[in-house]
């Protein structure tokens, strides 16, 4: 259990705590302010991964989200979370990983025989084979290829945590807390404005949690933005995306460092974060260079060994050689030194510098004007080939354990061209920089190519200061920034090494300095061409380490510069997001809001059984112990109604109250048919149609006064209709004096129908006197239920005799109750969607699956409706020939010959010698009360001519085939006298 | 050229891959063509291609302002299916999906089509019956369909959570032909074949105008020149309004965002393409095992090719309620493509008010699976000069007529398709 | 995502609003004909740059708003109350 390769003092570990961890069933001990990583190191464990295509053992190569190599699966069971970063798991007690994309174990995977299969596994080699016999794609090549590609497993189970969206406004944020953006928070908050810092790691500090010597620094710092009740300081939070208007999205990871989230926490936030102004410093990403075995465990960025050895106390070599074309590297070297390493080598494809005569001094191996040009080793490192620059040949070769490779640095401009900003090339630092801001934003410190921590500091505190005053806040204070020596960080262009082997630039897709020839040489010569061929830069680290030098590879092999080349556009995100943070709370039961009637509970208690309609829960049928199935229920419930009587909670029809001197025009413009002549007191069926012409919705709309008006929707229809007036009165006829106000929620309504409606309306309503003669057909009127204010509609969608009753929502229980009460003694029975859905289809009333959007008034039978003179919507439209074509389908109502046999909305029509072509659909089937057997509405080309004949209702789906009498829709009362008695 | 195959793979092998050569010419526009097709994206290469190898016209330019394959060719979630419910469209749509299952030996090159079945999840008994009449539609028209119970979908899709989401699963509408194909290489498949058939790819040529006398086309003014053709076809999907603005005439067309999104790689877990009923989501799998997920329009017309971040946490949000497991994942980049969007949410194959001017456009969403049918239509349309029966609904002027070809009932709202 | 100034509440986040189409075309009055319908609903300018379009603060104060707003960077410049006009800068 020992960590051999521990330091004993040294970095931000807390040695005197323990903290126990598998890693493919093995145990090992960390301490608290580990890496999964760094542990793994400690614990001399090298081999932690195999690549995509070629299965090679690989290592740990980087200390941060730029990892192509060491993804594990993270956690057990549900938890289990594939792909994940050994370089930025925070170690806790207990924690689980393992090592993916392995068939056998990892130091045996079987799969690596595809390595030997390379010369044929290039860039691109699937688009060119596997294309006969054809049908062996599915069958046989594509199971092969899916099964060997895929990185780790998903559990498959559902995720048991929980996480947050949250929302915050902020004068200046600041991405990535390293000295920039310490200081650009510190120079912002002290002038005054509200910051946010959010920086991915678990501590603030960058590159100064390398540095022993400035910690003082960064303490202060931090001391100093916690004194300021605006600034807020936000560790572990990605900032994933930088969208319009100054909208960034970031991820907080509140859990992820705890073996599972406490109760009263999530295990992830997303953020979205509104920002008047921002300040990128969020860093650079060490390059990679492409030489022959540039992946072998043990390879690794020379910034990544420095940190485990100055951050973690953890030496992650015995003998190494570094690999630099630049000063900024050469610190790795020392500090591997302290670390207690031996310094075999640094190697250098530059005569001289600054940092190689340092290096000379402390008595290191400096091969001037040379290159890396192999490696030996299989699970690990053990020797690397020098010779120089562009020698042939082998080389000489040194035995080592760890080589640390650094070719620049790639600033991290992820975020500034999301914003929009181009991205223009740095002849000095090989690399792309960012140009004029398109937003309120600023790079600082090494995201721009200002390296070395003092110069960062200072770039980032001027930014700060910019930020806050560009935000309307004065200048801040000065304060004390670092002082440290800076090394020169522009490099020597040496992307690649040429020489046998594999050169790897996407180490984790195992795409070769060769693969992007090839791409080349196969026409894929632009970066974004060249990427999708090859799958550069594709994978989980998105190039951020050697997207650049597959650019420069690519450059070379098209005779221009790098810069000509570029890179591939940057999109969201910077780094992968949980799928649930992403999802938030909404999700599951909360996908969508449940919207309940206030008659709810009543419903409840009856025992209902539910069904959606749109986000509404309304009641389907209230089952009773002696019916044998639903259809016995839904059968009993509209018998009640034919004969005696039923109560029904029609709440969800949208209500809109329409006033105002020009009211009466508008809802002539609105409706098809007009409403101006409708006396105080009545209610009028009305047609909305859609400007096309085609059908919107349909509804009873009531005068109640001479400028006030009462104006029912449909259940799902309530928005749209609701939008479409006010839209209509703000764009086409502004001068219309008219106000809307939907009372949708304010209203409840409850239908009372069959031939008792009125004694027992008569039993709970008073002040009105409702006679047929005082009250026919289609009068409304204000009244008192049960006591209450309430407004009583004698209207009917059933074909009884029937009213509707609407009172203020909260009383809805009480007028419920008492209309039950007063109907007890009739046989009243409560009847639910499905028994209001048979009832409609007997009477031929239309509904949602006829007016689905594509129905004209002529389909519906409607077309009389329409008002010959005045404007109204949809008038012009449908008098489209497409629309008056009178081949189009009519609605029809249809009848099973044999009473027996079943039918579905859904089945298509056909005529019995009509050669299997659609002549129309059933729209809508129940069972019948009138008459035993099914019936159905449906629309029928030529439907009245074909009255009386056969049609065959064909469900080739179900294997059904039916025959159909048709008839006419109006299959129940079609004189309405029930409705007048 | 030689073609591919697994025999030149191995012999490339043994010698150092350095045998293969360019898969399409890069050649400079000569002053005049037969044909010029506007677009090097699939519809636009998928012309060119069928112009050639049907109806022998291969003096022809497809003229591209970027690089070919670079937009919605590239930026889809690589559905193909034929599931449609109005017989225009299914019969087009099934006419494409069979050129889809022989387009590798078509064009002999491997777009990686895989018919893993394409599930359409109902929650309710209204969209039961819609997916009823869709099915039922199919199938008179002889087109394969399933209507899958909730066991069914269960075998078919285990992950997908029957029971706990806001909206139960009822079942499902399955087309098994349906499936995905790999989008890139369709792009390069079809400029592949193309050019080997003749026709001039033509990259990083603008059009900045259209040269037109006496109402008929003569030619196009690009960024490398005037290039003349008695007939121009417009594969542009998203930038149509543009292009036609340069022609002198507009068109109901709206360009709207829609993004998309993938995982980091996994092992197989979603055998085939599923989509939600209860909200806008639709997920499959990669072969190389991200997961490729989508949602609806972000709602506003824009040229921008970036999405906004609502629309997004909308996508995931619905992923996880369809399939709770999504949730421990990861997305790993997210992307949107402009679209051109109809008002019935049906496209344009047609002739235009400019005599020789042709275009496939107003792809909406649904272009990809389109592709090879677009273009054959497309080539049809501008070698006779006349629409195929095919695609004789998909005209500029059956608004017009009030011939709406509207799948949805969604009207004429250019972004609620 | 856009951040829309309503002039009534003040910038908003766009989930708030909804797009309702471009508002340049306006309807025909009662003499119009299927012609000037069909294009008053149907053609589109559908510019590459700045366009007048309605929005609806519909989680707001429900107001139609007039935006001007530019297709291509989502820059808002301005935005109008319903009765308001806006004119479009030069390209």
């Amino acid at each position: 259990m020992s960590q051999p390769h521990r330091l004993p003092t040294g970095g931000h570990i807390d040695r005197a705590t323990r903290l126990a961890f598998t890693f493919d069933g093995r145990r090992y001990e960390g301490h608290p302010g580990d890496t999964l990583a760094s542990a793994l190191l400690a614990n001399g464990v090298r081999l932690v991964g195999r690549s995509f295509k070629y299965h090679r053992p690989r290592g740990i190569f980087s200390a941060g989200v730029e990892e192509p190599n060491a993804l594990v699966e993270l956690r057990e069971g549900a938890r289990r979370e594939p792909n994940t970063r050994a370089t930025v798991i925070e170690l806790f007690d207990g924690l689980v990983a393992q090592s993916q994309n392995r068939r056998g174990s990892l130091a045996f995977d079987w799969m690596a025989a595809a390595g030997l299969l390379a010369p044929w596994l290039g860039a691109g080699f699937y688009y060119k084979t596997f294309m006969w016999p054809a049908a062996w794609w599915e069958r046989v090549y594509e199971p092969m290829i899916r099964r060997a590609a895929g990185l780790g497993r998903a559990s498959g189970l559902p995720d048991p945590d929980r996480y947050e969206a949250a929302h915050a406004h902020c004068d200046v944020l600041v991405v990535g807390a390293g000295a920039a953006g310490l200081a650009a928070a510190r120079a912002a908050g002290a002038a005054g404005a509200r910051v946010i810092l959010a920086e991915q790691d678990a501590l603030p500090g960058g590159d100064l949690l390398n540095e022993p010597a400035l910690e003082g620094w960064r303490r202060a710092a931090l001391a100093a933005l916690d004194a300021m009740p605006e600034v807020t300081v936000m560790p572990r939070t990605t900032v994933f995306g930088f969208y319009d208007h100054g909208v960034l999205g970031a991820v907080e990871r509140v859990s992820d460092h705890l073996p599972e989230p406490p109760p009263h926490l999530p295990r992830q936030r997303a953020w979205t974060i509104r920002a008047r102004e921002v300040v990128l410093a969020t860093g650079a990403h060490e390059r990679l260079i492409a030489f022959p075995g540039n992946d072998r465990p043990g390879v690794m960025l020379a910034g990544a060994a420095r940190g485990y050895a100055r951050r973690h106390g953890v030496r992650a070599g015995e003998a190494a050689v570094l690999f630099a074309t630049h000063d900024g590297a050469y610190e790795a070297a020392h500090a591997m030194a302290e670390a207690g390493a031996r310094i075999v080598a640094i190697v250098d494809p530059r005569q001289d510098s600054a940092a190689m005569q340092r290096a000379r001094e402390a008595g290191f191996d400096v091969r001037a004007g040379s290159e890396v040009c192999g490696t030996v080793g299989h699970a690990a490192l053990r020797g690397v080939s020098v010779r120089r620059v562009g020698a042939a040949g082998r080389g000489d070769a040194f035995a080592a354990d760890l080589l640390m490779v650094s070719g620049g640095w790639n600033p991290a401009v992820h975020l500034a061209s999301m914003s929009g900003a181009p991205l223009v090339w740095d002849e000095a630092l090989l690399a792309f920089i960012p140009g004029a801001p398109v937003q309120r934003e600023r790079s600082a410190g090494a995201c721009r190519g200002v390296h070395g921590i003092a110069a960062a500091a200072a770039d980032g505190a001027a930014a700060g200061r910019a930020a806050a005053e560009a935000a309307g806040f004065a200048a801040s204070p000065s304060f004390a920034l670092p002082e440290a020596p800076a090394a020169d960080c522009r490099p020597f262009a040496l992307w690649e090494v040429k020489g046998r082997g594999k050169a790897f630039v996407d180490l984790q897709d195992d795409v070769t300095a060769a693969d992007m020839r090839l791409a080349h040489r196969e026409g894929f010569s632009h970066i974004e061409h060249a990427k999708r061929y090859t799958t550069h830069a594709m994978g989980t680290d998105q190039g951020k380490s050697g997207g650049i030098v597959g650019a420069a590879v690519l450059a070379e092999a098209r005779g221009e510069p790098v810069a000509r080349v570029g890179l591939p556009r940057f999109r969201p995100y910077t780094a992968p997001i949980a799928w649930g943070a992403m999802a938030g709370e909404g999700v599951g039961r909360h996908f969508q809001p449940t919207r309940r009637t206030a008659l709810h509970a009543v419903h409840d208690a009856l025992g209902a059984v539910w069904l959606d309609a749109g986000i509404w829960k309304r009641p389907a049928y209230y089952p009773r112990k002696e019916d044998a199935d639903a259809w016995a229920s839904v059968l009993r419930e509209a018998r009640a109604v034919r004969e005696r009587v039923g109560i029904c909670d029609v709440s969800t029809l949208g209500k809109i109250l329409v006033e105002g001197p020009d009211a009466a025009t508008f809802l002539d413009r609105i409706y098809a048919n007009t409403f101006s002549t409708l006396p105080v007191g009545r209610a009028r069926y009305g047609l909305m149609l859609r400007e096309d012409g085609i059908v919107f919705d349909d509804g009873t709309t009531s005068r109640i006064g001479p400028e006030s008006w009462f104006v029912t929707t449909t259940t799902a229809q309530a928005g749209p209709v609701m939008q479409h007036l006010e839209f209509h009165l703000a764009s086409a006829w502004p001068e219309l004096d008219v106000s809307l106000a939907s009372v949708t929620d304010q209203w409840a309504a409850i239908a009372i129908a069959g031939p008792r409606a009125r004694e027992v309306v008569a039993g709970f309503v008073q002040g009105i006197d409702l006679s047929n003669e005082a009250f026919p057909f289609m009068a409304v009127a204000d009244c008192t239920a049960a006591g209450v204010p309430a407004r009583l509609f004698r209207i009917s969608f059933s074909g009884e005799l029937a009213y509707e009753i609407a009172m203020p929502a909260g009383y809805a229980t009480h007028v419920w109750q008492a209309a039950m009460a007063a109907g007890a003694a009739h046989g009243i029975e409560p009847y639910g969607m499905e028994a209001l859905g048979l009832l409609r289809i007997e009477k031929g009333h239309v509904a949602g699956p006829e007016l689905n959007g594509q129905t004209t008034a002529q389909d519906l039978g409607l077309g009389r409706m329409l008002k010959k003179k005045g404007d109204f919507i949809g008038r012009v439209l449908a008098q489209r020939p497409g629309l008056t074509d009178p081949s189009r389908p009519r609605l029809v109502g249809l009848r099973s010959v044999d009473p027996s046999r079943q039918i579905r909305a859904g089945s298509h029509l056909l005529l019995p010698d009509g050669k299997g072509r659609s002549e129309g659909w059933i729209t809508s089937a129940t069972r019948s009360v009138v008459e035993p057997g099914w019936i159905g509405l449906g629309l029928l080309r030529e439907g009245e001519a074909r009255m009386g004949s056969e049609v065959i209702a064909a469900n080739p789906l179900m294997g059904e085939e039916v025959r159909m009498r048709v008839v006419s829709p109006h299959m129940h009362d079609p004189e309405n006298i029930r409705v007048r008695a | 050229m030689a073609g591919y195959s697994g025999f030149r793979i191995l012999l490339e092998g043994l010698r150092g891959n350095s045998g293969w050569r360019e898969a399409w010419r890069k050649p400079d526009p000569k002053p005049s063509y037969d044909v010029i097709i506007v677009g090097g994206g699939g519809h636009g290469l998928a012309t060119a291609f069928y112009l050639a190898e049907v109806h022998g016209i291969r003096n022809v330019a497809v003229l591209e302002r970027g690089l070919i394959g670079q937009g919605n060719t590239g930026r889809n979630t690589t559905i193909v299916r034929s599931n449609y419910l109005l017989p225009e469209n299914n019969n087009f749509y099934e006419h494409s999906l069979k050129l889809w299952e022989r387009l590798e030996q078509s064009l002999g090159y491997n777009v990686m089509m895989s018919q893993r079945g394409v599930l359409n999840l109902f929650h309710n008994d209204a969209q039961r019956n819609a997916a009823m009449r869709r099915g039922n539609s199919m199938r008179l028209n002889g087109i394969d369909a399933e209507i899958l119970d909730r066991e069914g979908v269960k075998a078919m899709c285990p992950l997908v959570d029957l029971d706990n989401g806001r909206y139960p699963v009822m079942g499902g509408l399955l087309q098994r032909r349906g499936g995905t194909a790999r989008h890139d290489a369709v792009a390069w498949g079809f400029a592949h074949a193309a050019d080997a058939r003749g026709v001039d790819i033509i990259e990083h040529c603008e059009v900045t105008g259209m040269i037109l006398e006496g109402g008929a086309i003569q030619g196009v003014r690009t960024t490398r020149g005037e290039i003349r053709a008695p007939k121009v076809g417009l594969a542009v999907a998203g930038h149509t309004s543009t292009l036609t603005a340069m022609a002198g005439f507009r068109v109901p067309i709206e360009t709207h965002l829609l993004q998309a999104f993938v995982s980091e790689g996994l092992k197989p877990l979603i055998d085939c393409v599923v989509t939600f009923g209860a909200g806008h989501f639709y997920i499959s799998q990669s072969d190389k095992g991200g997961l490729v997920f989508g949602g609806g329009l972000d709602g506003y017309p824009s040229y921008g090719q970036r999405g906004t971040l609502p629309e997004a946490e909308h996508v995931y949000a619905a992923g996880v309620s369809m399939i709770p497991a999504l949730g421990r994942l990861r997305g790993l980049r997210s992307w949107a493509g402009v679209m051109d969007m109809t008002p019935d949410g049906s496209p344009y194959i047609c002739r235009t008010p400019v005599r020789g001017l042709y275009m496939t456009a107003g792809w909406c969403y649904g272009g990809f699976k389109a592709t090879p049918a677009s273009g054959w239509c497309h080539a049809w349309t501008i070698a006779k000069d006349e629409p195929h029966s095919l695609n004789a609904a998909f005209t500029l002027d059956r608004f017009r007529e009030g011939r709406m070809l509207d799948e949805r009932g969604n009207g004429p709202h250019f972004w609620a398709q | 995502m856009l951040r829309i100034p309503c002039p009534h509440c003040g910038a908003r986040d766009e989930a708030e609003f909804s797009y309702r189409g471009d508002a340049t075309v306006t309807r025909p009055g009662a003499d119009g004909d299927i012609a000037a319908f069909h294009d008053y609903l149907y053609t589109r300018t559908n510019p590459r740059g700045w366009q007048v379009e309605w929005w609806q603060h519909a989680a707001g104060c429900r107001a139609f708003l007039k935006v001007l707003r530019h297709t291509v960077t989502h820059e808002i410049r301005a935005v109008v109350t319903a009765t308001g006009t806006l004119e479009v800068p030069p390209a």
